[in-house]
């Protein structure tokens, strides 16, 4: 599955669940998809129209969904330059905790099987396995 | 993805979230509150038991009101979270800072 979402903010809630509806039954199971799935990716393709591609409504972010017997990985790549996501601070941290922003990247890593960035930092792999 | 706010007899505000919480609608609910805050409000509580999901963007927006409204000297409680957001709060140590209880009406007795 192929999906090119507009840069707008609003539109997130609306392609999460069209990637959601249209895993095959049995991929995952129900609870991981209403759950970790959704979240997971509404964190990723929020940080990617947001901080990736600035809501710039000329640039979209693409999503690319990749099914195996036992695992569904979500590619999602934005227009922007990239960043290095080595470098984000613990929001768990006393003197971050009150923050309002800077716990997307914590939440993803602690939701899905495992996390990849591609090489210029504007694309993420998310990878949920069954069971 | 619905709001609906509610004010109880004893002047409890109570918001509840149908859907979900994330980047796309966060700002809906932060205005609702800040409207009812605005309005005299002081005591607030949001009912998550028909939330799917929030995102870190709705986990923000949280932390945001609960500031904006204990600077007025009131208090935000939430309630109703299940299994899997109730984890999403303790991973992200935010059930340290929030009063959180099981039921909305628990929430309100508690007032």
């Amino acid at each position: 599955m192929k999906l090119d979402v507009p840069s707008d903010l609003g539109m997130v809630g609306d392609a999460v669940e069209l990637v959601a509806s249209h895993l095959p039954p049995g991929t995952l199971s129900p609870r991981r998809i209403s759950f970790n799935l959704r979240t997971a990716l509404a964190e990723a393709l929020g940080n990617a129209i947001r901080y990736g591609n600035g809501e710039d409504p000329d640039r979209v972010v693409r999503i690319r969904v990749e099914l195996g017997r036992d695992v569904v990985r979500i590619y999602v790549v934005d227009d922007g330059a990239g960043f290095d996501p080595s470098h984000t601070p613990d929001p768990t941290s006393p003197e971050n905790l009150e923050r309002e922003f800077g716990r997307g990247l914590f939440v993803i890593r602690h939701l899905v099987d495992d996390v990849a960035f591609n090489e210029k930092g504007n694309g993420i792999c998310l990878t949920l396995r069954a069971g | 993805m619905r709001f609906t706010l509610k004010k109880d007899k004893s002047g409890v505000v109570v918001v509840g979230v149908e859907g979900q919480l994330i980047v796309g609608n966060r700002q809906e609910l932060k205005q609702k509150v800040l409207d009812a805050l605005e309005d005299g409000s002081r005591k607030f509580v949001i009912d998550f038991s028909k939330t799917g999901y929030i995102d870190s963007s709705g986990l923000g927006v949280l932390v945001s009101l609960s500031k904006k409204i204990r600077e007025q000297g009131g208090e935000l409680r939430l309630a109703g979270l299940n299994a899997d957001l109730q984890t999403l709060f303790e991973l992200t140590k935010l059930d340290t800072l929030f009063s959180i209880t099981r039921t909305a009406e628990e929430a309100l007795a508690a007032f």
